[in-house]
């Protein structure tokens, strides 16, 4: 009889080479501190700490090695007040069973911007990914620029994490991150449900944007599978049109379009830093 | 996968509206059981569906997602959405989600039958 390899077949951190931290991963909400409460109040929901608090327009501290353009006093967009098309698209990898969901997605909030694809840069906070935490991408669009836009911590708890766009994103949505048994193994996946903010956008991801995207996050769970020791990490994609509509009333997300901006600030970047030179110089000779 | 922890029961107000209690968790996982609730809820001459979320236990991002597919369903069919009974939490769950500009929330069972301003 073939023997098959449940939770208690599960290796250990040793083995499988993870950090304490990663290791020590706890299960499923035990990794959620209630905060202590009066006799007689009513308990907070369990989910409560995987929850971002709201946020009206995102507030960014400076990043080194990112522009950090494009994000500061944006709101938050979700599939409801994109342009195109609706998309859900799927990114799974079997991990086996030698790992539990919970390691995965440790893995994965403690190191996630080590697993992007060579030439995109995530800054976000150096204790990684956390409810309510902004973090600033700078991503390679080609002719040497770089798009500068950002992301919202919306949701993060022991088997699973969301991030959700600002304005001016390419997509307005959420990406959620996700780990669970299936069976003898885990499986781990990114689910992106968007719709491009607008209509230049739309027409980028047409023509190639969703065929960059599926690579972008294909190689992003290749990078993890290989830091979870998969020998040779496989990639399904699966993409489904949820609404082919277009929301015409948001057209006008174009005006925060961050491809544009990031544009004209890499054009125009020699003459800010020009004119803050003189100013500069202005104010010392004037001081 | 488990089976979802959550039941979800439709009751009609004449030929236009239909409630559907939620009770339980609010997770992709329950898709399957919303979606059922839907087609019971929304047959051709139901104009308005009223999400009373009273019940919710627990909500994660996959709940949220699976909300906003019903929403396209239902404007598809061009019916209104709307919901009752979300505790603070998770009314401010919708609103950095920014669900409630298409989900509009009421206080009560009374006035999201009616579409009565919150």
């Amino acid at each position: 009889m073939a023997e098959t390899a449940g939770p208690d077949k599960v290796a250990t951190a040793e083995q499988i080479g993870l950090s304490a931290r990663e290791a020590a991963a706890p299960p499923r909400d035990a990794a959620q501190t209630a905060p202590p409460r009066d006799v007689g109040q009513a308990a907070p929901p369990r989910d409560s700490a995987s929850w971002a608090r709201k946020v009206d327009r995102l507030e960014v501290d400076h990043r080194s090695g990112v522009r950090g353009t494009n994000v500061a006093g944006r709101r938050l967009t979700g599939p409801v007040q994109g342009f195109g098309k609706m998309w859900q698209k799927t990114y799974r990898m079997d991990a086996g069973s030698r790992i539990t969901p919970e390691q995965a997605i440790a893995t994965w909030r403690e190191h996630f911007p080590e697993f992007w694809p060579k030439g995109n840069r995530f800054a976000g906070a150096l204790t990684g990914i956390n409810p309510g935490d902004v973090a600033l991408l700078d991503l390679s669009i080609g002719g040497g620029v770089k798009l500068s836009t950002g992301v919202f911590v919306l949701y993060a708890d022991a088997e699973s994490f969301t991030l959700m766009t600002p304005q001016g994103h390419m997509f307005a949505g959420w990406i959620t991150f996700s780990a669970q048994r299936e069976g003898d193994t885990t499986t781990v996946q990114a689910q992106v449900l968007m719709r491009a903010n607008d209509p230049l956008y739309e027409v980028a991801m047409t023509l190639g944007g969703h065929r960059k995207e599926d690579k972008f996050w294909a190689a992003t769970l290749t990078a993890l599978g290989r830091r979870l020791g998969l020998p040779d990490p496989k990639v399904e994609t699966r993409s489904t049109c949820v609404d082919s509509k277009r929301q015409w009333r948001h057209s006008r997300n174009v005006w925060h379009n961050s491809m544009v901006r990031s544009v004209l600030q890499t054009i125009s970047a020699p003459l800010v830093g020009l004119s803050r030179l003189v100013r500069g110089m202005n104010s010392s000779t004037n001081g | 996968m488990n089976a979802p922890a959550i039941t979800m029961d439709v009751r009609r107000f004449g030929q236009t509206t239909a409630v559907v209690d939620i009770r339980g968790e609010v997770t992709a996982a329950c898709e399957p059981v919303l979606m059922s609730a839907y087609e019971a809820a929304g047959g051709p001459a139901t104009s308005r569906l009223v999400l009373n979320f009273g019940g919710l236990e627990y909500m994660n991002s996959g709940g949220i997602g699976m909300l906003v597919t019903l929403l396209v369903r239902a404007n598809r069919q061009r019916q209104q959405l709307a919901a009752y009974g979300l505790s603070e939490h998770y009314r401010e769950i919708f609103e950095l989600t920014r669900l409630d500009e298409a989900i509009t929330i009421y206080d009560n069972e009374e006035s999201a039958l009616h579409g009565v301003v919150k």
